[in-house]
């Protein structure tokens, strides 16, 4: 009973947190300040990333080094029409999680053959070809990136062109995430991913394919993070390859286990955390990666189960 | 065809083969005895140069620079392994992946601090410094030579050690089993600090060889520590021997594919579809042999045995 009441606490806390992330925009207004406006919206832009991340990371115990290459992919299926004059968003949302979709699952396919830290090499190394496939295109830009003049449009109903218009667009799309996330994570097909991650000879044997359960779970999570690419492509007017250096995987796995793995809001956390961290430490020093990369060393030796179990532990001793 | 061209660039992907085996052999060691993913190991690639850019400066001589920043190399090694890496050991892949990541950012950071922003280049001695005839009507950079030569040394010096001595033996068998090892009453904490050493020090003394080139810069390990690990997920990991061919196969496929693919497909599309092609083809080739080895063998070229 008393667990069930907790349980609720949470829940209201997860609206309340929904509810003034919805009517920020509103404060946004009053203040004229656009700050929080950009900190919030790169902050669940990203926040879908790392979700898309733990679908497979936390969720399917497959340890992706390599999830930049979908924002980078999405990011320049929204700048590569863009430079061609065409702006329309459902097109360029279609081709982002079509290519990424594919990319996924050509990659998908080699790299699931293998296992352990060979896994997380090979994503590794592919996301590198990804990246410097995109520097030797010089038409693109190369190496100094594209610059995205006009943002998504669609139809004659809205665009992305307004800030506050990109804010709830990418609100909405952060909640279908969880949402679409939590379905599948409850669904017959993710336990059967749960499964094979705790024990995948067992799963075989009872007669489960699991090399095809988690290509499916891998294109999934690859089609999620590059539809937060394309989101991330609009909100930034600017893309590069640097989108897709392997610095950016770690940054998106940091988020993933500071929030806490296989838990559907611990990317989340981990996002929020990550984001003002990043955000403080630098207002304080240019050396701050210096203090950003301890703490990845002090969470990995001190903290287990990330923010979202340290969240659980704190209601459970209360 | 060009001749001289052909015969140059081999001689540069050589160069650029012994230069990654020097680094994937130290990762392939850590991981094939200790289990442990060393993402660090390009920071070390860094730090070995920045060392030598100082003492050259300091000492005046780049040989005398170089003499002194690998066993300086090789204990900041020791002391990394000691201070840190030591309580990785028992965690799991994912959390060496992160710490080490976080290790690179520290390094990075860290060099940033002491040295600048501005990457620092090391002069050579001038009987280093010129082009040496190998062939009739064929110059070579001698530096370049002088790489491809002591790569060459280090990797027999290496393949004699782990073959022939006791060391050597201890190091195949904790690769092939550690348990057994230590269950021998060997001291395995030892040994795995003196091979992070051993390897801290090869990685090092190829930032160092390679920074006369393109002089030392922060984050210089972070772009080639990816190509050494395609090396040694190629060879196999664990594998001294796989690292050496993988590492040869690379620095050919990636030297030889950027000089000459622009000219070999030209056979086959029109000049313009083949001047864009080129360098993305090029570019990715390494990681296309990778997957294809892969699809093929997923344990790589040469797992070592008892696996």
């Amino acid at each position: 009973m008393r667990d069930q009441k907790k349980r609720g606490h949470y829940n209201y806390a997860l609206i309340i947190s929904a509810a003034l992330l919805a009517m920020l925009p509103l404060y946004v207004h009053v203040s004229g300040d656009d700050f929080y406006l950009d900190l919030a919206n790169r902050l669940m832009i990203l926040a879908i990333a790392a979700t898309s991340l733990n679908l497979i990371l936390g969720h399917g115990g497959m340890i992706s080094f390599g999830h930049a290459a979908y924002l980078g992919i999405g990011a320049y299926s929204v700048g590569i029409p863009a430079y061609y004059e065409i702006y329309d968003g459902l097109f360029q949302l279609l081709v982002a999680i079509t290519v990424s979709g594919l990319f996924a699952l050509l990659t998908g396919a080699v790299c699931l053959r293998t296992k352990g830290v060979y896994f997380i090499m090979i994503t590794m190394a592919f996301t590198q070809m990804a990246f410097f496939g995109i520097v030797s295109i010089e038409e693109y830009g190369g190496d100094d990136g594209l610059v995205i003049d006009t943002r998504s449009s669609f139809g004659n109903f809205f665009n992305l062109e307004d800030t506050v218009t990109l804010y709830y667009f990418v609100f909405v799309s952060l909640l279908i995430s969880l949402y679409i996330v939590k379905r599948i994570m409850n669904s017959r097909f993710g336990m059967v991913i749960a499964g094979s991650k705790s024990n995948e000879r067992r799963m075989q044997s009872i007669g489960y394919n699991t090399y095809r359960y988690k290509l499916v779970c891998y294109v999934l999570s690859g089609c999620l993070c590059g539809y937060a690419g394309a989101l991330l492509g609009n909100f930034t007017n600017f893309i590069s390859p640097e989108m897709m250096d392997w610095t950016a995987s770690g940054e998106l796995i940091f988020m993933v286990l500071l929030g806490g793995t296989g838990t559907l809001f611990g990317p989340l956390w981990g996002t929020v955390t990550f984001v003002l961290l990043e955000e403080w430490l630098s207002g304080i020093t240019t050396y701050w990666h210096f203090f950003f990369g301890s703490l990845l060393i002090i969470v990995v030796l001190f903290v287990r189960g990330g923010i979202d179990g340290l969240l659980k532990r704190i209601r459970l001793t209360k | 065809m060009d001749w001289v061209l052909i015969i140059t660039q081999l001689l540069n992907g050589l160069q650029l083969g012994l230069l990654l085996f020097l680094l994937a052999s130290g990762l392939t060691l850590v991981f094939g005895i200790m289990d442990f993913v060393n993402l660090a190991h390009g920071a070390l690639y860094m730090i070995g140069a920045y060392f030598c850019a100082t003492l050259t400066e300091f000492t005046g001589s780049f040989l005398w620079g170089l003499l002194i920043a690998v066993p300086v190399t090789a204990a900041a090694g020791a002391l990394l392994e000691i201070s840190i890496i030591r309580r990785l050991y028992s965690k799991d892949h994912l959390d060496h992946v992160l710490a080490t990541f976080g290790l690179i950012l520290c390094f990075d950071t860290a060099v940033h601090f002491l040295w600048g922003p501005e990457g620092k280049a090391i002069p050579l001695p001038t009987f280093l410094d010129g082009r040496v005839t190998i062939l009739p009507g064929i110059e070579f950079p001698t530096f370049r030579l002088s790489i491809i030569l002591t790569g060459l040394l280090l990797a027999f010096v290496l393949y004699f050690i782990i073959t022939h001595t006791k060391m050597g033996m201890l190091i195949r068998a904790g690769a092939s089993n550690r348990q057994m090892v230590s269950a021998h009453g060997i001291d395995i904490k030892s040994l795995f600090t003196v091979v992070f050493a051993v390897g801290a020090a090869m990685a090092g003394f190829a930032g160092m060889m390679i920074s006369p080139i393109t002089e030392a810069s922060i984050g210089m390990g972070n772009e080639i520590i990816i190509v050494a690990f395609v090396v040694i997920i190629i060879g196999g990991i664990g594998s001294i021997k796989g690292a050496f061919l993988a590492a040869i196969l690379v620095g050919l496929i990636d030297t030889m594919g950027r000089s000459f693919l622009d000219t070999l497909l030209k056979l086959i599309l029109s000049a313009e579809n083949a001047e864009t092609a080129a360098p993305a083809l090029s570019a990715m080739a390494i990681y296309i042999l990778m997957a294809a080895i892969l699809a093929v063998r997923p344990q790589g070229l040469f797992p070592p045995k008892g696996r």
